[in-house]
């Protein structure tokens, strides 16, 4: 493990010092031409930037507090800070990434349709002017930092799949491979410059086959190839604090208007109109869930409106750009009800998709992204194009492509980070680990010190071995 | 009758569990304990503050069995707790003079 950290280290160290040296020299050649008119005033406008600045922040929140607090409270006691941390420290890592090649790679000069290449490695000539190709008025480091937020929350999500027994260094390297082989080209396909999805015309407002498909489907890899969690299925695992989880859901639906508004990219009408489509299929998508549920087993479950919710955000999140409020209306109770249903299908399909990414983020995902070919307006974005239910039926096949090139790409791609991932550091902890929890095996802490004067003595938080021997001994 | 009180390592529970329902015993109390041998405890660390915890926690499984299965369910608990690492736990055997099934009033061995 020190051999790690240490290899880790310097690595990054090694890689910063030679990027300096590069990123530091003032040519800039894939800079706006200001040779060609002779300086011409800046088109930065400072509304547009001011929104935007604040859309980055709101998006951060996504991750942590947002999503660490809605995975950090489904889980069991013993996992509660390691999972929080993992969240927490993906805003480091690909913070990092992102800066030294991730932006380059995603959103640099076009080759051949595939990725960006490398001329922007250390953020190289990405300056403070408008990159005309992807903002008029706002800072290109502003539009890189927004792109940032995203490619940061979208590795975040898929640790809930592998939640409660991925080691902490073999989750490290699996984070870095995958941002670079999976997002940062999925990026390019889809939003960069030249990318070959963006040239097929297919739309993706926000993410919906960026960040979570992808996410979602390399989530089902991860599940199905670390393998269940010890117990799963016979031993309860129920989450440790649902206040958390609803906490989260609600920072997450609070951020997302930075995620969907913010891909305006500036504050205007268009901003406006993602801001109520999102709203609304948030809210429709937490009443779907929740009649849906009412309606099959009797009770309307909290953690049962915080995932529609989130659901409902997921399924927007593409067509938020392109559809008016009726249809995202329609687009978040549809995804209500189907995500439920893909969540309950997990434990008839035997995988351990432990907090439900496959169910919300594929499934929510692959809806929004096929939605947006049936809802889509030029009357609401002219920018866009119109579905099928606006009499353009070729836009949903350009959808479909869309999504079956994200399916392809994340699935195949995971596999193998995971494969080079375990053969280096070995995926998963000890089963001894697993039982004594990640907090105090991966990190020597514990989340709650409970018990009064006797906090050491319960310093190791509740054991799942307990609850199970408990379900036995009520036979 | 004897009573057989095992204190294990957590996540050997299952494999002990499979090894006496294979071996015929039908029941047995499980709790969550805390404590520490010859292992002593773990470290916790806070903002480089390190704390010793002394106290790891344990399972302890109790089975109460006829005289005759004592030899063999000692052999099998130790077998299936075993790691061959230190903090594996230990097993003590115990004399029980009577035992009653609340519920029909049987006692001793018919009541195991």
């Amino acid at each position: 493990m020190k051999r790690f950290s240490l290899a880790l280290a310097m690595v990054l160290v090694l890689g910063a010092t030679v990027l300096v040296a590069y990123a530091q020299q003032p040519a800039a050649p894939a800079a706006p031409a200001a040779a060609v008119a002779p300086a011409p005033a800046s088109k930065i406008d400072k509304g547009d930037t001011a929104w935007m600045l604040t859309s980055c922040a709101l998006v951060l929140m996504m991750t942590a507090p947002g999503l660490a607090l809605f995975y950090g409270g489904m889980v069991r006691q013993k996992n509660a800070l390691a999972t929080l941390m993992q969240s927490f420290i993906i805003m480091a890592v690909i913070s990092i990434q992102w800066v030294l090649w991730g932006y380059s790679l995603a959103f640099g000069p076009d080759k051949g349709g595939i990725i960006g290449g490398l001329e922007w490695i250390g953020l190289r000539g990405v300056g403070v002017e408008p990159f005309d190709a992807y903002s008029k008025t706002i800072p290109h480091q502003v539009f890189m930092a927004f792109q940032m937020m995203f490619a940061i929350i979208t590795p975040a999500l898929i640790t809930g799949a592998f939640a409660e027994r991925k080691k902490f260094s073999a989750f490290l390297l699996f984070t870095v491979l995958w941002a670079t082989l999976v997002y940062d080209p999925l990026a390019h396909w889809v939003w960069g410059d030249g990318g070959w999805l963006k040239k097929l015309g297919a739309l993706d407002f926000a993410g919906g086959t960026v960040v979570h498909i992808s996410s979602g489907v390399s989530a089902l890899v991860c599940a199905v190839m670390i393998g269940k969690r010890k117990g799963f299925g016979h031993q309860p695992m129920q989450p440790h604090n649902l206040p958390m989880t609803v906490m989260g859901s609600a920072l997450l639906w609070f951020g997302w208007f930075g995620f969907n508004a913010g891909s305006a990219l500036e504050a205007n009408g268009l901003a406006a109109s993602a801001f109520v489509a999102t709203n609304t299929g948030a809210a429709a998508a937490a009443l779907g869930w929740m009649f849906t549920e009412w309606m099959s087993r009797g009770k309307p479950t909290v953690l049962g409106a915080a995932s529609g919710a989130v659901a409902g955000l997921v399924a927007i999140t593409p067509a938020s750009g392109y559809v008016g409020p009726i249809s995202s209306l329609i687009i978040g109770a549809v995804a209500g009800a189907l995500c439920y249903t893909a969540c309950n299908l997990k434990s008839k399909l035997g995988y351990d998709d432990s907090l439900d990414v496959v169910g919300v983020h594929a499934v929510g995902g692959t809806w929004g992204a096929f939605a947006t070919g049936l809802f889509a307006s030029k009357a609401v974005n002219d920018a866009g194009a119109d579905g099928l239910f606006f009499g353009n039926p070729g836009q949903l096949w350009t959808q479909i492509v869309a999504i079956l090139a994200t399916y392809a790409l994340a699935g195949v791609l995971t596999a193998v980070i995971l494969k080079v991932v375990d053969a280096l550091v070995g995926l998963r902890v000890t089963e001894e680990d697993e039982v004594a929890g990640l907090d105090l095996s991966q990190h020597s802490e514990t989340a709650y010190a409970a018990g009064g004067g006797y906090g050491e003595f319960t310093a190791g938080g509740g054991s799942g071995a307990f609850a199970e021997a408990r379900a036995r001994t009520a036979h | 009758m004897k009573k057989i009180e095992a204190i294990i390592k957590p996540f050997k529970l299952d494999d002990v569990k499979e090894v006496l329902t294979s071996i015929g015993v039908i029941g047995m109390t499980v709790s969550e304990v805390r404590g520490f041998g010859r292992q002593k405890g773990h470290t916790e660390l806070y903002r480089g503050g390190e704390y010793t915890v002394d106290f790891l926690p344990k399972i302890k499984i109790e089975v109460v069995v006829p005289d005759h299965l004592v030899d063999k369910v000692a052999e099998v608990v130790a077998a299936a707790a075993k790691t061959g690492n230190i903090g594996d736990g230990k097993i003590f055997v115990y004399p029980v003079e009577t035992a009653v099934r609340i519920r029909t009033g049987e006692r001793d061995e018919s009541a195991l």
